[in-house]
């Protein structure tokens, strides 16, 4: 830890300086800095004080293993700096990265694509790298983006106009930089790479515009792309025959990537969640199940190749995107060991994959749901519901139970956490969707009484529960059961982290930040931080502190024990 | 009740958003919105911006006025075209001016009527036999409780207006709804709720105090379910209403 403090100021120096001395201290700094090997990454439990992946863990579980910060000392956390981006000059960009950690120096992305290194214990910034963007970019919802993946000392981002490039993480300088396609057709890169061995796994967001969604794996030394998988398959590829014949619709199906994906070493498989198809609210265009929207899908993570998927929305009309966390967890399910997968849906489902083979053993609704009632023993919904010219009453809403917003899952309680949207519904009609490069794919928008992204200056709610509310819900993850709920007026955006000492963080719409204990569901502390979170908290330590950071409206905030 | 009354109110039943009846004087605000807020990008007659012709019905995304209007507001996350905090009736009026500025024959396009009414008569009827400035205040005169009425015709359509007067329980916008809170030591509070969350309320009570409570010592805190503004249904006589209308629409703001 002191170690990593010392190392990061002497960069500071050599950065300045000249002379023996400083040369001497470069040689000591070079045998010492350690560099971020793919080992580090796979056995993150064995250095806590760190965050080396966009979840904490390439299971994903978000849950962080520093035990400073207690149920009985968490009402004395401190506000110990605050970096704050540039302000209202763009106020409807959202600040959804999470940050990474290492040895003493944080990096994130401030909206659309600015990298920061940031001294951890005191905020000060080392330096920030601005990549030109094409002003081509065509973005849904924000020209945001969830964060960085590293390697050795590269860090890998991508951007807006779908670009992904390496970045030297000691001098913040480009070393390759990747087209992933066209930024003017749509295709845009939000999501926080994954690094699995020595490759970087991206893929495009722009299920509004028509894309054609993959995922591709790329050499971390080189950039060049090692291998591809279409999540929407091409005429001759198995799941072609869930899209309508003699159509080009495929071509224009979607299946974006946006949310980080998760990695089992001994299955070497590694997981994604994909999008939704296009266009997003008139399926005439496509009739079947539109393969491989809306699914997880298992990949060889050397090859690329299908192992499985399971559709958790086939044919969908409401724009279910499956883009959430994939949270690995290793449970005593039906009285014997099993790898499985847990996974909260913006459909209102959750369920539990095995996550070797693929098969469904549960889904149950975490919200209100009317477009389907439940989900039969095979794992298709039961559909009941669908877009109609006159518009149709459909919970959850558009924005979904739960979106992009990390859950957590703490292996000590055995609890799953979901950021929750409660009681919220759209009225979707469905109108013409005709596909013009470059312009919006979607059909109708549907209306919702909850604005789905935060709107104007301020953080006013005037709206009733019947409205829609939020929630951090906390489900036994082997039994099911709905242990706790901590009520929220207002839905939340932000993720949730979890830590050893049974604390629970997370935020919400309202500007609040807050700790719950993890097994009870009880506040135990808050702060007023008076900004929208859309993020996901994470812990780190440096100088031997534990620090748990949240970005909020467009700053971000650290906290750590009074001294 | 006169057969008069008895079509407007079927037409105020009938005025869904989608529906279109604009004042002239909607028309003209709407311009001038235009020209100060939206011709620096999309030019004077709406065709700057490649692709799309505001002032013709052709637009790439939007596919009727709600969405329009929702743009407006919203803007294109991801684009230069901006958010924007106009209200409903401000961006309504933005569209009647698009849609009254087309060709006779654009695409999406429906029809737009204009509202009748003496505005001078509508300013007797609201400070005499309406009472409305008992609750109302207009131009920096009268109580703060119920909403303030100086732009209350940038806000809303004449539509809207006729009938919130003959049904005050429909459309109550989400920052003119009022709570009634009971504290644990039994003092009760009502007001027009300004914001709330999670822990705390924000409130203007009845003798006009800002006041903020937290939930936690509150042992009550409910919606008041109807609006406290009486219907004007058998108080005003149709042709009383249009004037009343033509008096509302004609308040476009006040700046002291
Ligand atoms: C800063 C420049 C700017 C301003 C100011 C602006 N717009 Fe835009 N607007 C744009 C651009 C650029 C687009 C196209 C966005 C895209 O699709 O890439 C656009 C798109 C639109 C669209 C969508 C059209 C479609 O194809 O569906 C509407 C409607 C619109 N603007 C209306 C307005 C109105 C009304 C105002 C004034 C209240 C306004 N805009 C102000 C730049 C602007
Ligand atoms: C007893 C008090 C009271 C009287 C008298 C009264 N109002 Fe209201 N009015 C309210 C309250 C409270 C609201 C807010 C709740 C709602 O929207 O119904 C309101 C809402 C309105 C609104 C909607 C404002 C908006 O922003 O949506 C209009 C328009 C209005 N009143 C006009 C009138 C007129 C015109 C009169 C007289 C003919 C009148 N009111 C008489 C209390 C009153």
């Amino acid at each position: 830890m002191t170690l990593g403090r010392r190392v990061a100021r002497g960069f500071g120096g050599v950065a300045r300086g000249s002379g023996p001395a400083i040369l001497a201290l470069l040689a000591t700094v070079a045998a010492q800095a350690q560099q971020v090997t793919f080992d580090r990454i796979l056995h993150a439990d064995r250095e806590p004080q760190n965050w080396l992946t966009y979840s904490g863990s390439l299971f994903s579980h978000r849950h962080s293993l520093l035990t400073q910060i207690t149920p009985s000392n968490v009402k004395n956390l401190e506000l110990q700096w605050v970096f704050q981006t540039r302000g209202p000059a763009e106020p409807v960009e959202k600040f959804e990265a999470t940050p990474l950690v290492v040895d003493g120096v944080m990096y994130t992305v401030l909206a659309p694509n600015h990298v920061v290194a940031l001294d951890a214990a005191t905020g000060r910034m080392f330096w920030m790298y601005s990549p030109r963007l094409s002003p081509l970019a065509r973005v849904c919802c924000g020209r945001i983006n969830r964060g960085l993946a590293i390697l050795g000392d590269t860090l890998f981002m991508g951007t807006i106009d779908g670009h992904l490039i390496a970045i030297d993480a000691k001098v913040g300088r480009p070393v390759w930089d990747v087209a992933l396609s066209k930024p003017e057709l749509g295709y845009s890169l939000t999501v926080a790479p994954l690094v699995i061995k020595d490759k970087v796994l991206v893929g495009p967001a722009g299920g509004e515009y028509g894309i054609r969604g993959f995922i591709a794996a790329f050499d971390a030394k080189t950039g060049k792309e090692v291998w591809r998988f279409n999540t929407v398959p091409g005429p001759g590829e198995v799941g072609h025959e869930t899209w309508p014949p003699n159509s080009d619709a495929w071509e224009h199906g979607g299946g974006s990537i946006w949310v980080t994906g998760s990695y089992d070493p001994d299955l070497n498989l590694v997981y994604f969640g994909t999008g939704n198809p296009g266009p997003d609210w008139n399926a005439d265009p496509r009739p079947g199940d539109n393969l491989y929207t809306d699914s997880v899908v298992a990949l060889n993570a050397d090859t690329g190749q299908l192992k499985w998927h399971y559709q958790f929305t086939p044919h969908d009309e409401f724009d279910y995107d499956s883009t959430q966390v994939p949270v690995l967890a290793d449970i005593q399910w039906q009285g014997r060991p099993r790898k499985v997968m847990l996974w909260a849906n913006r459909n209102g489902f959750w369920y539990a994959l095995d996550r070797a083979s693929g098969e469904f053993l549960r889904g149950k609704p975490f919200v209100r749901v009317n477009w389907a009632e439940g989900i039969d023993d095979k794992g298709m919904p039961k559909r009941v519901l669908n877009a109609t010219p006159e518009g149709t009453l459909v919970y959850p809403n558009n924005q979904g139970a739960t979106n992009w917003y990390s859950p957590s899952y703490s292996p000590r309680t055995g609890f799953f956490y979901i950021p929750t949207w409660m009681d919220t519904s759209s009225t979707y009609t469905k109108g013409p969707a005709e596909y013009k490069a470059g312009n919006q794919y979607t059909g109708r928008f549907p209306t919702m009484p909850v604005p789905p992204l935060r709107t104007g200056p301020g953080n006013v709610n005037t709206r009733t529960p019947q409205e829609g509310w939020g929630a951090i819900q906390a489900f036994d993850a082997k039994s099911g059961e709905l242990r706790w709920q901590f009520k929220m007026s207002d839905v939340t955006d932000s993720g949730v982290l979890s830590t050893a000492s049974d604390l629970v963080f997370a935020g919400g719409r309202e500007g609040y930040f807050f700790a719950l204990d993890a097994r009870t569901g009880e506040l135990l502390w808050k702060g007023n931080i008076g900004g929208q979170v859309s993020a996901g908290p994470m812990s780190y330590a440096v100088n031997g502190r534990q620090h748990v950071a949240i970005a909020a409206g467009s700053a971000l905030f650290v906290y750590a024990l009074r001294q | 009740m006169t057969r008069a009354l008895a079509l407007l109110l079927l037409a105020a039943a009938l005025a869904a958003p989608q529906e279109h009846s604009y004042t002239q004087a909607d028309i003209e605000h709407g311009a001038r919105l235009y020209q100060s807020s939206c011709a620096g990008c999309h030019g004077p007659n709406g065709d700057m911006v490649p692709g799309i012709e505001l002032h013709r019905g052709q637009f790439r995304r939007a596919t009727n006025d709600t969405e329009i209007m929702r743009i407006i507001q919203s803007g294109i996350p991801g684009t230069t075209m901006p958010p924007s905090s106009f209200s409903d009736a401000q961006a309504g009026a933005i569209v009647a001016y698009l849609r009254t500025a087309a060709p006779a024959s654009g695409p999406g396009r429906e029809g737009v009527s204009v509202a009748r009414g003496d505005a001078a008569k509508g300013k007797s009827l609201y400070d005499g036999k309406g009472q409305c400035g008992s609750c109302h205040r207009v131009n920096g005169e009268g109580p703060r409780l119920a909403p303030d009425l100086s732009d209350v015709g940038t806000v809303r359509p004449a539509s809207e207006l006729r009938q919130k007067l003959v049904d005050p329980d429909a459309l109550v916008r989400p920052g003119n709804r009022f709570v009634d809170a009971v504290t644990k030591s039994g003092a009760k509070i009502s007001g027009r709720l300004l914001n709330h969350d999670t822990f705390t309320v924000q409130l203007l009570d009845s003798n006009e105090r800002l006041v903020s409570l937290s939930k936690s010592d509150l042992k009550e805190f409910t919606f008041v379910k109807s609006s406290p503004m009486p219907s004007y249904r058998d108080k005003l006589s149709a042709g009383e209403l249009d004037d009343v209308v033509a008096y509302l629409v004609s308040l476009k703001g006040f700046r002291p």
